[in-house]
């Protein structure tokens, strides 16, 4: 069994990094045909091959439907998912805890706090519309992750598991009810209650995508530079500082790192929950923990699952599109249940 | 000219004073180590010595100033201590699958830190060399979770070696580990020892362990020193006697006659 589970790690590299190319590729592709109005694979290729190349494209209801609706979406749901993925994985190894996530510890809520705070005094930075909505809420998310891990830290020293998560709770709670008085205030300006709590890629365009690619090739580049640390944190924060790790500052690019990616996800498609809880233990399963293999890991395994739980929220009571969240806490709540069961016992 | 021999003081902590709050944990405590020796401190529970390692660690604040070779700890950066001291602490938990070969690996860290620091050529050859000695070559792929404490325990004493400090630090480093497992890390610990530039400081609970291992000893009682020195000078009847309130000598000499026939 050990050495099954060896040799599956071993392997893993090149093969299962092609592997996982292909699936998130053909995933992309089912995504962009399916819909309330179903596009052939060969369409859809063609279109996106003649558009890239500047080619000329026939004009129809197909070329509208996958350029200017469905691609960006599914663009914009491959990066956050990418995105989220790697944020939970961060987190994980940074804190040691297998229940940390932007969305368990309050960190999201917080980054929607600050979005829809922008919006609603109508903050904006010259030059992009979504900038100062998104350097709010990146503020808004490191400020709230502070602030818990402070809190949290208070409660008990060695930062346990329930204690971050407790609090990263009450924090949601807290905030959700803050946002929907503003939302009340300032209805106008704001995007729904709903939005904010259970996010929806509905609307997304080519610039927001661009604008998660940029944060993503960044704040992924960092994260995947301080793979090391992450291991030496997740076997434990002494044990890094014993090995030579400068703790303070890691911990506070990383940190800062996740906050901005947070942001810049929440401020386009809402707080999403749990695709960062649950991707990342996939990812492991498969991979093992060191972060060298299982941030690209985690990387593919939440972009595609973002992109089915995107696919199910707008087909499954079509025309009626649900909120994307509702999908990934069905799965997610029942998945926390489980890790939080095993790490109890494994204790 | 008179020529002073040099003692190479391997640490030297000069006026160590650690607060918690309003407890004074390390009370003005100064100490030495040179090449070669292994430092025992002692004392009964709550007497600072945890607390003396974690500050020489750099893990907490504390006030006067610990040297190696004379450069102060707190101007050292984390990897360049980490080259210098390392340290085996007391509590090594994992929670994830790592193997035991990726844990020993991170020895190496702080040779290899920084981007543009260049290969760590020598790390290959002491991971290896630490697994090797340390018995767990043929365990190299096992995952953490499967280990036993005794294993665990040597895992990081060889991640530790695989650092390839000068000065090792070391609190409680067979805690809770059976006999036969007590016998060989110290062995391990005391052949590591033997090469030359190197020194050992550590927490011992066990006395008969810090008699038998122990070249000195610094004897602390509520954060304050009693006696330092020689091994022998420290663990005196009457020191052990002002520390722990009772006849520690009588205590193991009645311990011992149970297994004479």
């Amino acid at each position: 069994m050990r050495d099954l589970r060896q040799l599956r790690r071993e392997k893993f590299a090149p093969l299962t990094y092609l592997l996982l190319t292909f699936a998130l590729f053909l995933t992309m592709i089912l995504c962009i045909c399916v819909g309330s109005v179903s596009i052939s694979v060969s369409d859809t290729l063609t279109t996106i091959w003649n558009s890239v190349w500047k080619l000329p494209v026939p004009e129809s209801i197909a070329k509208n439907i996958i350029l200017n609706v469905r691609l960006p979406r599914v663009l914009c749901v491959t990066l956050a998912g990418a995105a989220l993925s790697l944020c939970g994985t961060a987190m994980q190894g940074l804190l040691r805890n297998p229940l940390a996530d932007g969305s368990t510890m309050g960190v999201s809520s917080g980054a929607a706090l600050g979005a829809v705070t922008a919006m609603a005094t109508g903050f904006t930075l010259p030059g992009s519309s979504y900038g100062g909505i998104m350097i709010t809420a990146m503020a808004f998310a490191f400020g709230s992750l502070i602030l818990i891990l402070s809190l949290a830290y208070a409660l008990d020293r060695s930062l346990s598991t329930s204690s971050i998560i407790l609090i990263g709770v009450i924090f949601t709670m807290f905030i959700s009810s803050i946002i929907s008085l503003i939302i009340t205030f300032a209805s106008d300006h704001t995007r729904s209650l709903s939005f904010w709590t259970l996010g929806s890629f509905s609307g997304v365009n080519y610039e927001q995508a661009a604008l998660l690619l940029l944060a993503l090739v960044l704040c992924g580049g960092i994260l995947f530079r301080f793979s090391p640390e992450l291991n030496a944190f997740a076997i434990g924060e002494d044990n890094a500082r014993h090995v030579g790790v400068n703790v303070k500052r890691v911990k506070l690019i990383i940190l800062i790192t996740v906050s901005v990616l947070i942001g810049v996800c929440v401020s386009i498609s809402g707080t999403i929950s749990f695709v960062g809880l649950v991707m990342p233990h996939i990812a492991r399963m498969l991979v093992g923990p060191n972060h060298k293999r299982l941030l690209p890991a985690s990387l593919f395994s939440g972009a595609i699952f973002l992109l089915l739980a995107d696919l199910i929220s707008r087909t499954i009571l079509s025309p009626i599109e649900l909120s994307i969240g509702v999908i990934t806490s069905l799965v997610g709540a029942v998945a926390f249940v489980i890790i939080f069961y095993q790490t109890r016992k494994a204790r | 000219m008179i020529r002073v021999p040099d003692v190479i003081r391997a640490l030297e902590g000069n006026n160590v004073t650690v607060r918690y709050d309003r407890v004074v944990a390390v009370d003005a405590l100064s100490f030495h180590l040179d090449e070669g020796e292994w430092l025992m401190l002692a004392g009964p529970n709550g007497a600072g010595k945890s607390t003396l390692i974690e500050a020489i660690a750099q893990g907490i604040p504390y006030t006067g100033s610990i040297r190696w070779k004379g450069r102060d700890l707190k101007t050292l950066k984390a990897s360049d201590l980490a080259q210098r001291i390392g340290v085996l602490s007391q509590k090594n938990h994992v929670g994830y699958a790592y193997t035991v070969e990726e844990v020993v690996g991170l020895g190496r860290y702080a040779w290899k830190a920084g981007l543009f620091s260049g290969r760590d050529d020598r790390g290959k050859d002491e991971v290896e060399k630490a697994l090797e000695i340390t018995g767990l070559t043929a365990l190299r792929h096992a995952s953490m979770l499967t280990l036993s404490g005794g294993e665990m325990q040597r895992v990081f004493l060889a991640q530790v070696f695989a650092q390839d400090p000068q000065v090792l630090i070391l609190d409680e480093p067979a805690n809770h580990l059976d006999m036969n497992y007590q016998q060989q890390i110290f062995s391990l610990i005391l052949k590591w020892l033997k090469e030359p530039g190197r020194a050992v400081l550590s927490v011992v609970h066990d006395l008969s362990l810090a008699r038998r291992y122990g070249t000195h000893a610094v004897l602390l009682d509520r954060g304050k020193c009693v006696s330092q020195g020689l091994i022998s000078e420290v663990m005196t009847p009457e020191n052990l006697r002002q520390v722990y309130g009772m006849d520690v000598y009588a205590w193991m000499r009645e311990m011992l006659s149970q297994w004479q026939e």
